[in-house]
């Protein structure tokens, strides 16, 4: 199977690998997946007093197009405020990627990790977390 | 100057070598004729060159040539020994003997039949991928009639201790079939030292053409049969129907001859090789061989790189040709079942890389595979969540992962 331009793209140049200080209070968390699938991606948020993220960093353990799927999620959530943040939908990562269906449970886990990165930032701030259906497309 | 990509996957096919081509190119054009064709030379000159080539396939294995079917290649060899025993010998008894980490042609022969009304044990195997011996004598009963355990193993190259199984199937009185499509050719086979009475091989393993194998199916002490799977003209003794497939078996006999001939000093050049490899590789933290490293085919190393994804490296590992027991890409999402049988965890067979080298492998394509992966292994390790976990000293079994 081939990848597409883009995957390619994001898996040899990834943007914004890294590590925030989870032990700040501004910064917002999200770990997902589970080594026996084959997916763990961790995604973080930094985000300042109005609410917008200024800073966005991941780490993946999976394949090509997991990996390219939080990469691209965090180029996307820098410059957004939180609520905009909640739109992105694994479907525009599918489509931004052109994921395989195969691949789409790699866009699935990157919703998983911006929304769970999200609460963890809510939380932190003594802010309701979102009650979020469970995003199986 | 060295040439990319570099095939490492000789475990899944070969290259064919051109003196094989070149044996087979006349029988494509002016040789054409249907080796059954008794009444005009061009039939007689077919049949002849198959006659040669059920020789030196013969050969190859200790056995003789009427011994020899020729068939599609080893799924269809296999399908015939499992299904065309049972259907053969089940006035006898009803259950088979075979393995977990058989490919997935042995097993799904054998889920046909349970489906059919049979019986068959399934042996698990050690961490080292070998059977346990007394496993296998406490699951025959009086009803077993046949035992199919593979010579060496596709996705590690462990080799099985095939005479002491033999032993215990003689004993026993029951039929001994061994799937030896990673083995013939690779290492020393012979049907008689090894006891065995039925065996399946193919053409595109050891560096002949695809689409042509053979079952051996012994003659003598005992004598045994199969039913045929395919009915027609009654070819092949009558167990196996259709045209032969004239220029391929003339390409699979060409492939046996050679490889027989060069087998001794190409094993050990192969192994030297994969030593090399896997020196080099494993000069990395948490990197680890699957399988037992001593009774394994010299060409073939499965290793996993624990913290870094397979799919996700083979991508990293450019101009490198290799697999992985990883399944990102499987709709299941399931790991090898081949090493997840050895008790390794899921994560560990996510990481697996399995290198085969062959016989146009160089050394400076193995120095090259060495570089290559240890700069993707470096960093998919510095992408990798769990590396950085491991490395601040987390214990990741302690973390509640969230399915997905």
């Amino acid at each position: 199977m081939a990848y597409s331009e883009k995957v390619i793209d994001h898996y040899t140049h990834p943007r914004n690998v890294g590590t925030l200080d989870k032990a700040k209070k501004n910064v917002g968390t999200g770990l997902v997946g589970a080594p026996e699938c084959g997916d763990v991606m961790r995604l973080q948020i930094e985000v300042d007093d109005n609410h917008v993220i200024t800073d966005a960093k991941f780490k993946t353990f999976g394949c090509g197009s997991a990996i390219a799927s939080s990469s691209l999620a965090t180029e996307w959530l820098k410059g957004k405020t939180v609520d905009q943040a909640m739109e992105i939908d694994n479907m525009d990562i599918v489509e931004e990627l052109a994921l395989p269906p195969v691949k789409i449970h790699c866009s699935v886990l990157a919703e998983d990790a911006i929304k769970s990165a999200i609460n963890d930032y809510r939380v932190k701030n003594g802010l309701e977390p979102i009650q979020l259906e469970k995003s199986h497309h | 100057m060295l040439e990319l990509p570099i095939y490492l996957d000789n475990n899944a096919t070969t290259p064919m070598d051109p003196r094989v081509l070149e044996a087979m190119l006349p029988y494509f054009t002016n040789k054409f004729g249907n080796a059954a064709s008794r009444n005009h030379s061009f039939g007689w000159v077919a049949e002849e060159a198959v006659d040669y080539a059920r020789g030196q396939a013969a050969k190859i294995i200790g056995a003789n040539e009427k011994e020899i079917i020729f068939t599609s290649g080893a799924t269809e060899s296999n399908n015939l020994a499992i299904k065309g025993v049972f259907e053969m010998y089940q006035q006898k008894g009803n259950h088979i003997i075979t393995v977990v980490t058989e490919h997935k042609c042995v097993l799904d022969s054998a889920h046909h039949i349970e489906k059919i009304g049979g019986k068959v044990t399934f042996l698990q195997v050690k961490p080292d991928g070998l059977i346990d011996l007394k496993e296998l004598e406490d699951a025959i009963t009086d009803k077993t009639i046949l035992i199919s355990v593979m010579y060496a193993n596709n996705e590690i190259g462990v080799i099985q201790p095939v005479r002491e199984i033999s032993a215990i199937a003689r004993k026993h009185g029951v039929l001994f079939h061994t799937d030896a499509t990673q083995a013939v050719g690779k290492i020393p086979v012979d049907v008689n030292a090894d006891g065995i009475d039925l065996l399946s091989f193919t053409g595109h393993k050891l560096y002949g053409p695809k689409g042509c194998g053979a079952l051996y199916v012994r003659r003598k002490n005992p004598r045994v049969k199969v039913t045929a799977q395919i009915d027609g003209g009654g070819h092949e003794r009558g167990m196996r129907s259709g045209t032969l497939n004239v220029p391929g078996i003339v390409g699979f006999g060409k492939a046996c001859e050679i490889a027989m001939e060069e087998m001794a000093t190409e094993s050990v050049r192969l192994a030297a090789l994969r030593d090399k490899l896997e020196k080099g590789v494993t000069v990395m933290e948490e990197t680890y061989v699957n399988g037992n490293t001593e009774n394994r085919l010299p060409h073939v190393s499965n290793v996993s790189f624990k913290y870094v994804e397979g799919e996700g490296l083979m991508m990293a590992m450019k101009d490198l040709a290799v697999s992985s027991g990883s399944a990102c890409t499987s709709a299941s999402l399931e790991p090898s079942y081949v090493l997840k049988s050895l008790g390794l965890n899921d994560d560990l067979a996510h990481s697996s890389i399995r290198f085969g080298l062959g016989r146009f492998t160089t050394e400076e394509e193995v120095d090259y595979a060495i570089e290559v992966t240890k700069k993707a292994v470096t960093h998919l390790r510095e992408l990798s969540p769990l590396w950085e976990m491991f490395k601040e000293g987390i214990d990741l079994d302690s973390i509640e992962w969230a399915e997905h």
